[in-house]
């Protein structure tokens, strides 16, 4: 056996694939799945804290950074073992699903928090004041006026944070949830062979891609000439 | 009316606390026989009614030209979308813009952007426009478009208040021009007098000084 022979055996393992495809595949789906949740909460929550914000209430705001701070301050996998092991002793009990969508959600809402703000901060005053002047109230300069623009500036940034945390899913592998990875270390195991894991690099790569060209799509389609 | 002054004099906060854009910490506003800084008083009912032009037009960069004049006829007015496009229509027509409508800001030249916001303020039919040095970032061969629909608006009777450095232009088309210094008014009366033979040995020498740049 050549060197390049053992490679391809071990690695790109046809037969071993083909036998851990069905496990990885329904991977996927869970992955796609806990990805979408965890970006359809996470973004709306900062979203909402970024305009609580807004309104410049000052222990709230105090309360608001703190809590992003803190959670963007701790790994995320600290938070999803701390949901899944500790709080059923508080009588909270959850899925593994349910503790990573819970925790991945808090930890992208902390961090699109502090995106959105940015953005929101980044919108010329004159823009506020030109609504203001025409009667529009607090609340409809910000979400005609203001959200639009800053909603807009931050595209670049959310894409990667919803990147980085779909990346993410795959520490539900530790409290059981048979997402990609975990469906490819288990098939790695039962194997003794390491081609499951190639399979769930593909999948990743399936998964990431047309996330990666959605994101350009969604940043050309946005912008406007300045 | 105009008000003109040195730069930093407060001519343009004055203007920013008619319609509370800023907050005066002395004094009282009364418009249309309403308190303006009365707590109670409706501070968006009453700045519909006031319409207020930017140095920096302002214009909001998302939208066409149309949506940028009927988004307050929609949402403060409450009319409906095609109302609404009427409306802001007619409002870009008056200054000149009708064919622009569907153009976003970044493809308009500072006048016409300018008009845009005139026209935005306009649509909403107040009883009064606030002007805050509306020609100081356009191009010297761009004042006059701006400047002749502002006049167009006076002839048709709209009480106006500029801020601005354009003394020929109120000279000719002024009322009332006040200057100030310091926070404070030094003189008032009507452009020839103001312009023409200053009582105030501080209007003598601002009036000469700009004479000398135009």
């Amino acid at each position: 056996m050549t060197d390049l022979d053992r490679f391809v055996f071990s690695f790109l393992n046809v037969e071993v694939m083909r036998r851990y495809l069905p496990s990885i595949a329904e991977g996927f789906v869970l992955t796609v799945e806990l990805a979408l949740a965890v970006i359809v909460t996470g973004l709306a929550l900062g979203l909402t804290l970024a305009v609580v914000r807004s309104l410049q209430i000052r222990p709230v705001n105090w309360l608001i950074i703190l809590g992003v701070d803190m959670l963007r301050a701790v790994p995320p996998l600290v938070i999803i073992v701390l949901f899944y092991f500790a709080l059923p002793h508080v009588g909270v009990r959850m899925s593994g699903f349910t503790a990573t969508w819970a925790s991945l959600s808090l930890v992208l809402a902390a961090f699109s928090e502090e995106i959105f703000w940015a953005g929101i901060l980044a919108v010329h005053k004159g823009q506020w004041e030109a609504a203001r002047s025409t009667g529009l109230t607090f609340g409809q300069s910000l979400t005609f006026v203001v959200l639009p623009q800053a909603v807009r500036l931050t595209i670049p940034p959310l894409t990667n944070r919803a990147i980085a945390i779909t990346k993410g899913t795959a520490l539900a592998s530790v409290v059981g949830v048979p997402e990609i990875l975990s469906a490819a270390i288990t098939g790695q195991s039962f194997a003794a062979n390491p081609s499951p894991l190639t399979l769930g690099a593909i999948a990743y790569l399936i998964l990431f891609i047309p996330f990666v060209v959605a994101g350009r799509f969604i940043e050309t389609r946005f912008a406007w000439k300045r | 009316m105009f008000i003109v002054g040195p730069s930093g004099s407060g001519k343009s906060t004055l203007l920013r606390c008619v319609n509370r854009l800023e907050e005066p910490s002395a004094g009282a506003i009364t418009f249309d026989g309403i308190d303006v800084l009365a707590p109670r008083t409706d501070i968006n009912g009453i700045r519909r009614q006031m319409g207020m032009v930017f140095q920096s037009f302002n214009l909001y960069p998302h939208m066409t030209a149309l949506g940028n004049v009927a988004l307050a006829l929609r949402k403060v007015l409450k009319m409906s979308r095609t109302e609404a496009a009427d409306c802001a229509r007619a409002a870009l027509t008056r200054v000149g813009l009708a064919d622009k409508a569907d153009a976003h800001p970044s493809e308009l030249s500072g006048g016409q952007q300018q008009r845009v916001a005139i026209a935005r303020s306009l649509a909403l039919s107040p009883k009064i426009m606030l002007f805050d040095e509306p020609t100081s970032a356009l191009d010297p061969e761009l004042v006059g478009s701006v400047l002749a629909v502002m006049r167009a608006m006076r002839e048709s009777g709209m009480t106006m208040v500029v801020v601005s450095h354009e003394l020929q232009f109120a000279r000719a088309a002024a009322d009332r021009v006040v200057f100030i210094d310091h926070g404070e008014i030094v003189e008032q009366g009507p452009p020839a007098r103001v312009f023409g033979d200053p009582a105030h040995p501080r209007t003598r020498e601002f009036v000469a000084r700009i004479a000398g740049h135009q």
